[in-house]
């Protein structure tokens, strides 16, 4: 038998021999593996034979993660350990109408992203200045044992209010991401609170003072045959690409409907190209004024809904003002048509030279917009992240209330599109006994100057002021403390300086641009390689929940987030409280989901899960609002006034109480501010606006370091031909893009598929300078060069205002 | 024999590049080379007047892989033989081992479809995921494309379904090949032979 098999091997050798000189070869011989078989087996007892067989391909199950708003399925072909292969979602039928949690390019290039041999493997302690990037490799005991030793001496030098969980959302799919950290902290004291985030801060404040909460409306399912759409600053097709986002809800009711739909936005989007549709190029920033000149004509030509307008809002015109605004020419009205406080009628030859939309044009979109019935006017989250993005946000929303398509089948609000509701069980972060709110963007004034921030100035919610500047930051999968922040220059000093935040914990799987200000770095696992279970997250084509088991066992010294908490939490005393007497990250999630199954039975048990993957169904089409269009008496919105506020008395406040700068407008109703670093802030040296947006590459800094992608998707500045012919620059050339806050290097995209005047970028590529140095940053990352500064209500982030200057480099 | 080929839908097509993306992880391709080609095909011209801006911008999207045509040029062009038309299918592939790294192949495709893979140096290309067929599986592309502007199967069959474009700008005038590739014409195509629009992601293409 031995014999043989070491005949067979050497006369295998002999003809692989043979066989090269004769330019043939691999695959007369059975391909490469038994090549390798062949000249590695000379002794061994059958080992020819054994390595013939190739170990086994078994598919495992999980999902994406990150943060585009969805959740696809990935279905990892997996052998000895590595993926080979991935592929997604192909259970059940593939026609345009059926739900497939169908990944986007950035889920199928997650081989490459998982397996990069850049992945972070150890506990890391930093020994340059913060931002060096200098670490030395720790053991985890000495990591565990120093986060929790600062975790405790922080809290009791400064109180629980200088404790943080950063906002991040790296791992923005599964039960299990930072809210384990959460319940760590909770569990030890409590942490400062955020509110509102990079995505949506300000819609989410003008949805609370319009509507009393809320930023999505109806689902897409409810639009109807021909109906018209209009979209402000949204692309499904950029945003939410995979199969289990909108962009495909979007794309099969626009073959289904036949929709007509119109886009207006500073890019041609993917979303309207080849598929049919009108791009309006729109100024960035301008959308307010814009609705204000459709609002004139709507309300001149007779074809406002007066009808809906007073039987539920408050603030249209004289006769549905609050008592304490009545008699002062203060409603929408009033300042529409130029009666109101600046006596200016917004006409469309007043939005010309504002938007830059042809005035004509602009009538032609109105009669639309006030003659067509059903019409669906939704907006994503591009319009509103402005220095005027919560005015914007409110003055979008105005346009159905103001034609009275609320509420019913084809209609939504004016913000975003719908989500189903469908939702697991949570993992239980616990009670945070601090109550202090701080809007999210506002950290790095919390860490310089925390104990000046109030109310008033800063829109501290829950408290006077905060009681302690941030000292304690736990960083779980972010980079948002330089890279996808404002003004990376300036946070840089702030985090450089250790006098100020004392110390910093991030846990990540590579070295980020934010995870080289951490005093120390602990490798986690990502989702994929961990147990997780997700709902199908910002979608309405289907509720689906997926199943996920970890592609391979972990790998060097990576340790999943559950047992690091574990582990510190032991250490401070509390190991019983925060594993609720001794669960595993298996048996919280076995936990969930058999609560979520009482409330959906039908879904499949745990064992039955993970084998399958995926369970999803199509749900039924949602209208945003209806309960209170049908019945507004017995069905108030959770406004003060129970009514849609055109007109806000809270906000009316704030105008007089709050600490605002002179450029800094808060307004009870939805009028149009151009915010400060806007078209009006332009200058001869910096002429042009810039703006961000969602690209294909990364879902913002995730992925980003993912060259297979990056070299598919290039990473360019969009610039007119107009713009680029003045400043002699060419289709690929590199140039600079700058500003008085920094400067970075990109290449150019000349193209017709944006506004003259305004250039545009991608974020979340990775910023890449010496900052010891010129601080040039050559990896392209927008934040170089957008602005810190808090916009006036929501005290959020304006990474979409920006001037600058553009040269060839 | 049956002859397979790709039904590509440009009215759903967003230029993702889900596709190109999936096909070089189940091939393993690397950065330099893609069986997949995204073309973004545009025009545009801006006008002002008075303050506002006015333009004729129009753009849209092509995923193209090998159109395993019916007279590949590539085949005909290849003096090793490296390269087959499997007669079953109908798919067009290169024998690696019999490819000597000359480029005739990728210089006679109007398509430019071959590629040169650096590594091995050998021209690779799509070939229709025939190991994948083999096993009653739709190429990877097909079942990646997230709104499903992609099929496969029987281009009789698919003609028969989609009709029977198979060249809009900036593809090859498809007398030349005989592609089998059937095309739903995004809602502004433009002829293959048009001369007003270019290609708007040049720099991209591999």
């Amino acid at each position: 038998m031995v014999e043989k098999a070491q005949e067979k091997a050497l006369s295998r050798r002999t003809f692989v021999k043979g066989s090269a000189l004769a330019g043939l070869g691999l695959a007369a011989a059975g391909g490469t593996a038994t090549l390798f078989g062949c000249s590695s087996n000379t002794g061994g007892e059958g080992e020819g034979q054994q390595t013939e067989a190739a170990p086994e391909e078994k598919i495992v199950w999980t999902h994406c993660a990150v943060n585009c708003g969805s959740t696809c399925v990935l279905q990892c072909h997996v052998q000895d350990g590595e993926i080979k292969y991935i592929e997604s979602d192909n259970t059940g039928d593939s026609a345009m109408d059926q739900p497939q949690l169908r990944a986007c390019l950035r889920g199928r290039s997650l081989r490459r992203w998982l397996q990069s041999p850049d992945r972070l493997n150890y506990p890391m302690k930093r020994v340059g200045e913060r931002g060096s990037g200098e670490y030395e490799q720790i053991s985890w005991d000495e990591a565990i044992q120093t986060i929790a030793d600062e975790m405790k001496r922080i809290r009791e030098t400064y109180g629980d209010e200088a404790m943080t969980v950063h906002y991040a959302s790296g791992v923005s799919s599964g039960l299990m991401g930072s809210s384990v950290v959460n319940r760590l902290m909770n569990v030890t004291g409590g942490y400062l609170n955020y509110y509102g985030s990079y995505s949506s801060a300000h819609i989410s404040a003008a949805g609370t003072y319009t509507y009393g909460g809320g930023t999505y409306g109806s689902n897409f399912l409810t639009l109807q045959d021909g109906e018209l759409v209009v979209m402000f600053g949204n692309s499904p097709a950029d945003t939410r690409m995979g199969g289990g986002g909108h962009t495909h809800d979007f794309a099969w009711m626009r073959e289904a409907k036949n929709l007509e739909v119109i886009n207006i936005d500073p890019r041609m989007t993917d979303t309207t190209c080849g598929q049919g549709g009108e791009w309006i190029p729109i100024r960035p920033g301008t959308d307010g004024a814009l609705c204000a000149a459709l609002a004139y004509e709507i309300i001149n030509n007779g074809w406002a809904d007066e009808e809906f307008l007073h039987k539920y809002c408050v603030g249209y015109d004289e006769e549905t003002m609050p008592e304490s605004a009545k008699g002062q020419n203060k409603s929408y009205k009033d300042y529409i048509l130029g009666t109101g406080y600046d006596k200016t009628p917004k006409t469309p030859e007043w939005a010309e030279p504002i938007t830059l939309i042809p005035a004509a044009k602009i009538k032609e979109l109105a009669e639309k917009i006030g003659t067509t019935k059903p019409v669906y006017i939704c907006q994503g989250y591009g319009s509103q992240r402005h220095s005027n993005g919560e005015i914007t946000s409110r003055a979008i929303m105005m346009l159905p209330q103001l034609v009275g398509q609320i509420g019913l089948p084809g209609t939504t609000g004016g913000r975003r599109e719908g989500k189903s509701a469908f939702a697991l069980s949570s993992f239980p972060a616990g009670e945070n006994p601090v109550k202090t709110s701080l809007p999210t963007f506002m950290w790095p004034d919390a860490i310089r100057r925390g104990e000046e921030l109030t109310a008033l100035n800063a829109g501290v919610q829950n408290a006077e002021k905060l009681s302690s500047s941030i000292k304690f930051i736990w960083n779980y999968a972010g980079n948002t403390l330089t890279n996808q922040h404002s003004d990376i220059n300036l946070t840089h000093d702030i985090l450089k300086d250790e006098s100020l935040c004392e110390f910093i914990v991030t846990s990540e799987v590579f070295m980020t641009d934010s995870a080289k200000y951490s005093d120390i770095i602990i490798p986690d696992l990502t989702l994929q390689e961990q147990y997780s279970l997700s709902a199908n997250g910002y979608a309405d084509n289907m509720e689906a929940i997926v199943y996920g088991s970890p592609v391979y066992d972990p790998q060097f010294e990576r340790r999943g987030i559950y047992e690091v908490c574990t582990e510190i939490a032991d250490k401070l005393g509390v190991k019983d409280e925060f594993t609720d007497g001794g669960k595993t990250r298996e048996d919280w999630l076995r936990q969930i989901l058999d609560e979520s199954r009482e409330t959906y039975p039908e879904l499949p048990d745990w064992d039955t899960g993970m084998a399958q993957g995926v369970w999803k169904r199509t749900p039924e089409a949602t209208i945003s609002l209806q309960a209170f269009i049908e019945d507004p008496e017995a069905n108030p919105l959770p406004t003060p006034s129970g009514k849609i506020e055109i007109y806000s008395e809270t906000l009316a406040g704030f105008a007089d109480t709050w600490e605002l700068a002179e450029d800094e407008v808060i307004s009870p109703i939805p009028e149009f501010d151009p915010g400060f670093e806007s078209y009006v802030s332009l200058t001869d040296e910096y002429p042009l606006l810039l703006t961000g947006f969602h690209y294909k590459a990364h879902t913002h800094s995730s992925y980003a370091n993912n060259e297979i992608i990056q070299t598919a998707a290039h990473h360019e500045l969009w610039i007119n031909p107009v713009d680029a012919e003045e400043r002699g620059i060419a289709d690929g050339d590199e140039v600079r893009v700058f500003n008085d806050r920094g400067e970075l290097r990109i290449i150019a995209k000349v193209t017709p598929r944006i506004i003259p005047g305004t250039v545009a970028m991608p974020q979340g590529m990775w910023h890449d300078a010496d900052m010891n140095g010129d601080k040039i940053d050559h990896g392209g990352c927008i934040n170089t060069v957008t602005i810190y500064r808090p916009s006036p209500l929501a005290k959020a982030n304006p990474q979409h205002s920006n001037i600058c200057q553009v040269a060839k480099a | 024999m049956t002859q397979y080929g790709f039904h590509f839908d440009g009215t759903r097509c967003t230029g993702c590049k889900t596709c190109m993306l999936a096909c070089k992880d189940y091939h393993n391709l690397s950065n330099d080379v893609a069986f997949r080609q995204i073309y973004e095909y545009g025009l545009g011209e801006w006008t002002q007047d008075g303050d506002g801006w006015t333009c004729t911008t129009s753009v849209y999207y092509i995923s193209e892989a090998c159109n395993h045509c019916e007279s590949p040029m590539c085949f005909a062009s290849c003096a090793q033989g490296a390269i087959i038309k499997d007669e079953e299918t109908g798919l067009v592939y290169i024998d690696a081992e019999n490819c000597i790294d000359c480029g005739a192949c990728a210089e006679a495709c109007p398509y430019s479809i071959p590629k040169r893979d650096a590594e091995n140096s050998v021209y690779v290309k799509c070939d229709g995921c025939r190991d994948r067929l083999a096993e009653g599986k739709q190429p990877i592309c097909v079942e990646a494309c997230p709104l499903r502007a992609l099929d496969f199967g029987d281009i009789e069959e698919l003609r028969s379904t989609y009709g029977d474009v198979s060249a809009i700008a900036p593809l090859a005038d498809p007398s030349q090949t005989i592609p089998s590739l059937v095309i739903t014409e995004p809602k502004n195509a433009l002829p293959f032979d048009d001369t007003t629009g270019a290609i708007l992601n040049q720099v991209e293409l591999v």
